[in-house]
């Protein structure tokens, strides 16, 4: 029985992982206790005193809003991570792809073991926040189980146009300024931590294109046990989708290019 | 009988070649790497392509293991074309490319096994070819180190273990030596040259001429993109050089003034920025008359003619500048 390439490349990554997913899983359950604990209860205990702050919030304590939103930025800050500096290592500097590319394997299976690498992670890093959530009362739910994929889409969602970008540099130059002036503001205006309608139109935008506000939204929304029409949800989940599809599909072309000029 | 005689004697059989190249081309943008080359490579052939940095070596190598399309003329590889059927070649090439890829983070074991499993081998059957190859290549007490400390030395020899994994009918290795320190050049030539008589298919590039003569049964130089000659390493030398060389050298920068003692000594001479080389039939005879001539050279070497010399004769540069 012969196993489907992208398995086998997943494979790879598995292994190089299976080093360091002790540490790495401590650390993500940890973080996202301490999380709450500062802006759930913190950061809460201030939101929930002001008077409006409950109708902004949809009816819920502000660590109900909140932890939703960090099941999407923690799969979206992972998902980012895995796309950037592995991948271009992986092209470049390890020349791992330049490896597999002597071998039977093509691009697309390079391509599609990253998508499920990334899969992967952000998955395994949404379960890790919703089982931290788990210890909290006001968001225990087993809507975080519906949640989990829906962070999963939008970490990879985001993951997959930078993994194109990454596998096409010859310099990581550009890494550390995505970060800063892409990754970060969508982080902090992707409606994680406040409503949007907090925001003037012009910046409110940002969290309407950005991955992560589609992600936060669903998680929300599953968690918190509150209405989305199945359209809304449909339309999520395709806006997301469509990211991971034309990511992939830039990301084998120009992957394509490098390895078999 | 030596080795060279065995393989003429294998290729003198009506056989298919393994690889097939004519008019071979290979153009980026403006620059033509490959200019139009003819070759046959014959199953059990070791095969060589000797030439400078830039020659053209390693495009060519890329193009017969399907990871660079051709811009002009015909590649087959078993009867294949490496644009249709890329895949399918790749499935029976091992290939040792000039910088290592392996995984730094992985133990060797575990380089070799993943490796094998992209060419859908199970997991067991990878593991079994990944222990004897590391026999073979005399690494088994490394096998559960990571790579990442391993001697420039031992990553080749993983690599050229690793490039085993799928029993491959054609071994590609671009540079197998460069950059490693004498011996481990040596255990590595005794290993290739024990594939090679297990009938292995070898087709390599080099620029150490030494390697060349060691490993290759017949070899062409490339020199800007183009086959300048072909044969085995003995034919190149009987025909391009004579039979003995001797080697002047002078006081630095008398190389000119002292050339008048050169010429005439010999078949012929050649003036390099730190010697001056008569090439001769009888380098001591040449020697005694460059002395009557009234040379005083600092040192005087008499010796055979290599690769190296016939390289000089046909292109007018040294291999490694």
């Amino acid at each position: 029985m012969s196993t489907p390439a992208p398995l086998r490349v997943f494979e790879w990554k598995l292994a190089v992982y299976r080093q360091v997913w002790k540490a790495n899983l401590l650390t993500s359950l940890l973080q996202p206790i301490l999380y709450l604990l500062a802006m759930g209860l913190g950061v809460g205990a201030l939101v929930n005193k002001n008077g409006g702050s409950a109708r902004l919030l949809g009816g819920v304590p502000y660590i109900a809003f909140v932890a939703p939103g960090l099941l999407a930025t923690t799969a979206m800050m992972v998902g980012a991570i895995e796309s950037l500096w592995p991948v271009h290592d992986a092209m470049k500097w390890g020349r791992q792809y330049e490896a597999m590319s002597a071998t039977p394997l093509e691009p697309s299976d390079i391509v599609a073991a990253h998508v499920l690498w990334l899969m992967f992670r952000t998955g395994t890093a949404a379960a890790a926040v919703a089982a931290a959530m788990a210890f909290f009362p006001d968001v225990r739910s087993w809507g975080l189980i519906a949640a989990i994929p829906a962070a999963m889409l939008s970490g990879v969602a985001l993951g997959m146009p930078l993994s194109a970008w990454a596998v096409s540099r010859e310099r990581e130059m550009s890494f550390p300024i995505i970060q800063r002036f892409i990754i970060v503001p969508l982080f902090l205006f992707g409606g994680a931590f406040f409503p949007l309608s907090q925001l003037p139109i012009g910046i409110r935008i940002i969290g309407y294109v950005s991955p992560l506000w589609h992600g936060v939204e669903m998680c929300r929304s599953w968690v918190s046990g509150t209405h989305m029409t199945a359209l809304a949800a449909l339309g999520h989940v395709a806006y997301l989708a469509v990211f991971v599809v034309v990511g992939a599909v830039i990301m084998r072309r120009l992957a394509k290019e490098r390895l078999f000029a | 009988m030596t080795a060279g005689d065995e393989a003429s004697a294998n290729a003198g059989a009506p056989v298919a070649p393994l690889i097939h190249a004519s008019g071979l081309r290979k153009q980026f943008g403006d620059f033509v790497a490959v200019d139009g080359i003819d070759f046959d490579v014959q199953p059990g052939e070791a095969f060589g392509f000797l030439g400078p940095n830039g020659a053209g070596k390693s495009s060519t190598m890329r193009m017969i293991g399907c990871t660079s399309p051709t811009s002009g003329g015909t590649l087959q590889l078993f009867g294949l074309d490496p644009a249709k059927d890329g895949p399918a070649i790749r499935r029976r090439l091992g290939v040792v490319p000039q910088m290592d890829s392996l995984d730094n983070e992985l133990t060797v074991e575990e380089n070799l096994v993943i490796y094998g499993r992209y060419f859908d081998l199970s997991r067991a059957e990878a593991r079994r070819r990944a222990k004897d190859l590391l026999d073979f290549v005399q690494l088994t007490d490394r096998a559960t180190s990571r790579v990442e400390p391993l001697s420039g030395g031992m990553k080749r020899r993983v690599t050229i273990a690793r490039s085993l994994i799928n029993q491959p009918d054609l071994l590609l290795l671009d540079e197998p030596t460069t950059g490693l320190d004498p011996q481990a050049r040596h255990i590595l030539w005794d290993r290739l040259y024990r594939l090679k008589q297990q009938g292995v298919t070898l087709v390599l590039t080099t620029h150490y001429m030494d390697e060349a003569e060691q490993l290759c049964d017949r070899l062409v130089v490339m020199d800007a993109g183009k086959i300048v000659a072909q044969g085995s390493p003995r034919q190149l030398i009987d025909e391009h050089a004579t039979r003995e060389v001797l080697e002047l050298r002078f006081r630095a920068g008398s190389n000119a003034e002292n050339e008048q003692y050169a010429a005439g000594v010999g078949d012929r001479h050649e003036v390099l920025p730190d010697r001056i080389l008569v090439y001769a039939h009888n380098g001591d005879e040449a020697l005694a008359k460059a002395i009557a001539n009234g040379a005083q050279p600092e040192s005087a070497l008499v010796r055979r003619s290599t690769l190296e010399d016939v390289f000089l004769r046909l292109t007018g540069r040294t291999l490694v500048e």
